[in-house]
């Protein structure tokens, strides 16, 4: 019953670590691939660049574990695992924001810059608009601060949508595995309610109780 | 659609809000904790908390008011007030900033935007750039005072809380630092700032037209009947949001009633203003 938070010292991950306290957590924050590989639920924040984000990521601790393969690990296994801005990122296949550097690959899009955005970075809140069989994300405004983002559905996922300029993918998810472009936890009312369903999902007591 | 945002700034000394919110008699109205559990449930998009702190005991509390507001504030908060170094920048941020702006340390030492924006990313590199009307400039002649070239050279970047005039072009200063990983722009008019009568919307549309992040306009939203207009011409005038902090302090209005009379605003002249309110959360 932990909830872990990744921590790898480029991410700020204070407001990540306030808005699960609020909710009754206690998320520890953690640099161990052996943690990340245990617990019940991790969660992948980032804010930052993908290039440096993901050399970390990949560096080998002293049994020859990374965080990198721990994560790839629990999303193929559908353990509950909420990734956050940057995360998503990581989570996909690549990106125009660091070209060649081959991202964890969990799911089969690549992130382009947006170009098509009216102003950049992409900073406030937009409506975001999940597909019917979204059952965690649901329709209402997040706070989003990026530059890149995903065009395309990954297959395999439910997926919800914002537009800037042109529509990209607002978030993805499949059963206890959650992927948002937003920021749930600095989007007020919207994203708490959404990080509560996560760990309703997900084995994580709250407030001393299993939910 | 990308909504236009409402920003309350908490001016703080020494853990304390100032600007005379404690003058209206409210309970617990000096503290940025209270403040801002209330305007997130109002409405605000976000918050923004400038350490006015004048000496330099008082400012090492900011780092504590900035983890006491994170632990009750879900939306994001942006921390100015005596940003030096790079340091300085993490230190806020490790408490729960989510974006620092910088402001005479950045026109001091441009470089310090690049080593923020490539360290901890540029969306959270804001820069603060308080702006005036060059002296002896007309502002009385708004016709020929808005074509360009003209607007380049007529404003200033001023420092240290308006009191150096530097002579630098603030359009230039705006698109340089942008250039240099400044993430955002929160630009403040001097001449208006607590005048009430407006922002300026000469100043905003030049700094508009040499960059595309996200411009919050400042300085001159004021507490009256016409705040909303107000807004409304700033965020015509290009700016993404505004930030206000007289309007809320002592205005007697919510961020939530501040953008539904942005709302009527649009209905009534067929513009679009898209807001976000708190309420329907």
């Amino acid at each position: 019953m932990t909830l872990a938070i990744v921590s790898t010292g480029l991410a700020n991950i204070a407001s990540v670590r306030a808005a699960f306290l609020r909710l009754g957590a206690e998320p520890a924050l953690t640099d161990s691939a052996r943690l990340v590989r245990d617990a019940d639920a991790v969660v992948l924040p980032g804010v930052g660049a993908l290039g440096p984000a993901l050399a970390r990521l990949r560096a080998r601790d002293a049994e020859g574990d990374s965080l990198a393969d721990a994560l790839m690990a629990r999303v193929a296994a559908g353990r509950p695992t909420l990734a956050i801005c940057l995360g998503l990122q990581l989570l996909c296949t690549g990106s125009d924001e660091a070209p060649g550097v081959p991202a964890l690959a969990s799911a089969d899009v690549h992130v382009a810059r947006l170009d098509a955005a009216p102003s950049l970075p992409h900073f406030g809140w937009n409506e975001v608009v999940p597909t019917a069989a979204s059952t965690l994300v649901r329709r209402g405004h997040a706070y989003f601060a990026h530059s890149y983002g995903a065009a395309t559905a990954p297959r395999g996922f439910e997926v919800a949508w914002t537009v800037h300029g042109a529509p990209f993918v607002a978030a993805f998810e499949q059963g206890a595995l959650l992927a948002c472009q937003f920021h749930p936890e600095l989007s007020g009312t919207y994203g708490a309610e959404l990080l509560r369903r996560w760990l309703v999902r997900a084995p994580v007591a709250i407030g001393g109780a299993r939910c | 659609m990308l909504t236009l945002r409402i920003i309350p700034c908490l001016d703080v000394d020494a853990g304390r809000v100032v600007k005379g919110v404690k003058f209206q008699g409210l309970r617990d109205a000096g503290d940025p904790v209270e403040l801002a559990r209330r305007y997130e449930a109002e409405g605000a998009d976000e918050l923004c908390l400038l350490d006015v702190s004048a000496t330099h005991e008082a400012r090492a509390n900011a780092a504590d008011t900035v983890a006491r507001v994170r632990a009750v504030l879900g939306i994001p908060l942006t921390v100015g007030g005596g940003v030096r170094t790079l340091d300085d920048a993490r230190r806020l941020l490790a408490a729960g900033a989510d974006k620092v702006a910088v402001n005479s340390a950045a026109s001091l030492r441009p470089a310090l935007l690049t080593e923020i924006a490539d360290t901890l990313g540029a969306q959270c590199c804001v820069l603060a750039l308080d702006a005036a009307r060059r002296l002896g400039v007309e502002p009385d002649n708004r016709e020929a005072f808005e074509v360009e070239p003209n607007n380049r050279a007529s404003f200033e970047v001023l420092t240290h809380g308006g009191r150096v005039r530097t002579g630098v072009s603030a359009v230039d200063w705006a698109r340089r630092a942008t250039e240099l990983g400044a993430g955002e722009v929160l630009l403040s008019s001097v001449d208006h700032d607590g005048t009430g009568a407006g922002f300026d919307l000469a100043l905003l549309r030049a700094v508009r037209a040499v960059t595309r992040v996200p411009l919050i306009a400042s300085g001159g939203a004021g507490a009256g009947d016409d705040a909303a207009r107000h807004c409304a011409l700033a965020f015509e005038a290009g700016a993404d949001a505004v930030l206000a902090a007289t309007l809320f302090h002592f205005g007697g209005r919510t961020p939530d009633a501040l953008k539904r009379e942005l709302r009527e605003l649009a209905r009534a002249s067929a513009t679009s203003l898209p807001v976000r309110l708190g309420a329907d959360a």
